[in-house]
């Protein structure tokens, strides 16, 4: 299965082994990752999934929908790398991704 | 907002699915309802967070959108003729010698016998955005919503964020501002069309500012703002400004619900499972907002708990009447209800 890290706000690693077709969000909260709090669930209507994708993964984690770009308007200390966890979907592609949890959630 | 009162024998907070059903658990048993929400309208989160979702545990409906299944227990519900109150929020709940007193911010004052809490995950309130010492301000200088217009007369006025309401009130305040700007972080909007094309037509006549950028900081002291520092691509701007109004969607508050004297687990409120009574008699809680060992916060979950609910709370509003379980399939007397017989 692939794997994935969360680099916590306080720099701590979680490595979790995520089942394909899963959210990056739903691996952080089955793991019990700090820091992601995925209010609505995952249907992409709030930004407590908020997550900073490393630099080397955002080019097969792609570009955000529009629906999510307008949700990261709720988002707190949005950067370019910016994505909503939930939107993430787990493929073999992504074995090895690494993101990072802001310091809050808006 | 007029003064009203009312009475009623329950008083259901939220709208939701499971209060909207509780509504027909309750009209089975002759208990007229009226229903709190602070939306402007039924359905709760199904409503307001994912109206276009399917869901696809709902007994019997394979599949389902959110919105469908709110449009769905509307229609059932019809025959009790339940009384909705839109747009208020309870802020105060009452023990009276025959029951309980409700008073909502529209000004509502509602006499019950009985007061049944569906109120999800809490009440919908605006977001407080994460900018550093905003609290100091509220109220005083920052505002999440615009109640009197003419509070921000001759205002220096910096409104973020990019959906509906910070475009409206760009619209609607630029009128009477000293100044106003709109940031927002990215040339893109959420907002209709037509309002974006409104902006940026009064920002080419220079009627409007309109930054891209992040709020970094606020600028002011004892809760009087004087300017607003925005991170935009080139490095930090300042606005001067008296007024700030961000629209950063809404979050769920259990709000005034957890200063009612009931025994929380976490933010949601125990009860027990045979009545789905709180910690005090008389006031119930069913659906994501009630917590008891195995509680799973689902739609049919709550369906449950409202019909056992119901039950109690008859026994509360009528103690004298012997109560007949009756199927709605056979029983004449549910159907004249119904209005089907």
């Amino acid at each position: 299965m692939p794997k994935i890290t969360y680099i916590g706000a306080d720099g701590t690693h979680y490595e979790v082994e995520a089942e394909n077709g899963s959210t990056v969000m739903e691996n952080a909260i089955r793991n019990g990752v700090p820091g992601i709090e995925a209010e609505c669930g995952g249907a992409c209507a709030c930004a407590t999934c908020h997550v900073y994708v490393a630099e080397e993964w955002r080019a097969l984690t792609g570009e955000p929908e529009p629906m999510e770009e307008d949700m990261l308007d709720f988002a707190y200390e949005l950067k370019p790398t910016s994505r909503l966890s939930c939107q993430i979907h787990v493929t073999n592609e992504l074995d090895g991704l690494v993101v990072t949890v802001p310091p809050r959630q808006a | 907002m007029s003064s009203n009162f009312a009475e009623t024998d329950v008083v259901i907070v939220g709208a939701g699915p499971c209060g909207l059903f509780a509504v027909f658990e309750l009209g089975l048993l002759d208990l007229k309802c009226h229903l709190i929400d602070i939306l402007d309208r039924p359905g709760g989160q199904c409503a307001e967070l994912y109206p276009e979702k399917p869901i696809y545990d709902i007994p019997g409906w394979p599949k389902i959108s959110a919105q469908g299944l709110v449009d769905k227990l509307i229609e059932q519900v019809q025959p009790f003729g339940p009384e909705f109150h839109f747009g208020e929020m309870v802020t105060e709940l009452e023990r009276t010698e025959s029951g309980f007193r409700v008073r909502t911010d529209g000004n509502a004052t509602i006499a019950c016998k009985v007061v049944v809490i569906a109120a999800g995950g809490g009440s919908f309130q605006p977001k407080r955005p994460p900018i550093p010492g905003i609290e100091a301000y509220e109220a005083k200088s920052v505002f999440y919503s615009v109640r009197r217009m003419e509070d921000f007369r001759g205002e220096d006025i910096v409104i973020v964020g990019g959906g509906d309401s910070a475009l409206d009130w760009t619209l609607n305040l630029q009128p009477l501002a000293n100044s106003l700007t709109l940031v927002h972080r990215r040339p893109e909007f959420r907002a209709s069309p037509d309002s974006v094309n409104k902006m940026f037509a009064m920002h080419e006549e220079k009627k409007v500012g309109f930054q891209i950028g992040q709020v970094a900081n606020l600028e002011g002291a004892e809760g009087k703002l004087s300017a607003v520092n925005v991170k935009g691509p080139e490095g930090i701007v300042r606005l001067p400004a008296t007024r700030l109004l961000p629209f950063f969607g809404l979050t769920m508050k259990l709000g005034p619900v957890a200063d009612w004297g009931l025994n929380l687990n976490e933010e949601r409120i125990e009860v027990d499972t045979v009545k789905f009574e709180t910690s005090e008699p008389g006031i119930f809680a069913i659906g994501d907002i009630n917590y008891y060992p195995g509680k799973l916060k689902l739609i049919l979950c709550g369906f449950h708990e409202g019909a056992l609910m119901a039950q109690a709370a008859k026994r509360i509003v009528s103690p004298n009447e012997r109560i007949v379980f009756q199927y709605t399939t056979s029983s004449t007397s549910l159907q004249k209800k119904l209005g089907v017989a």
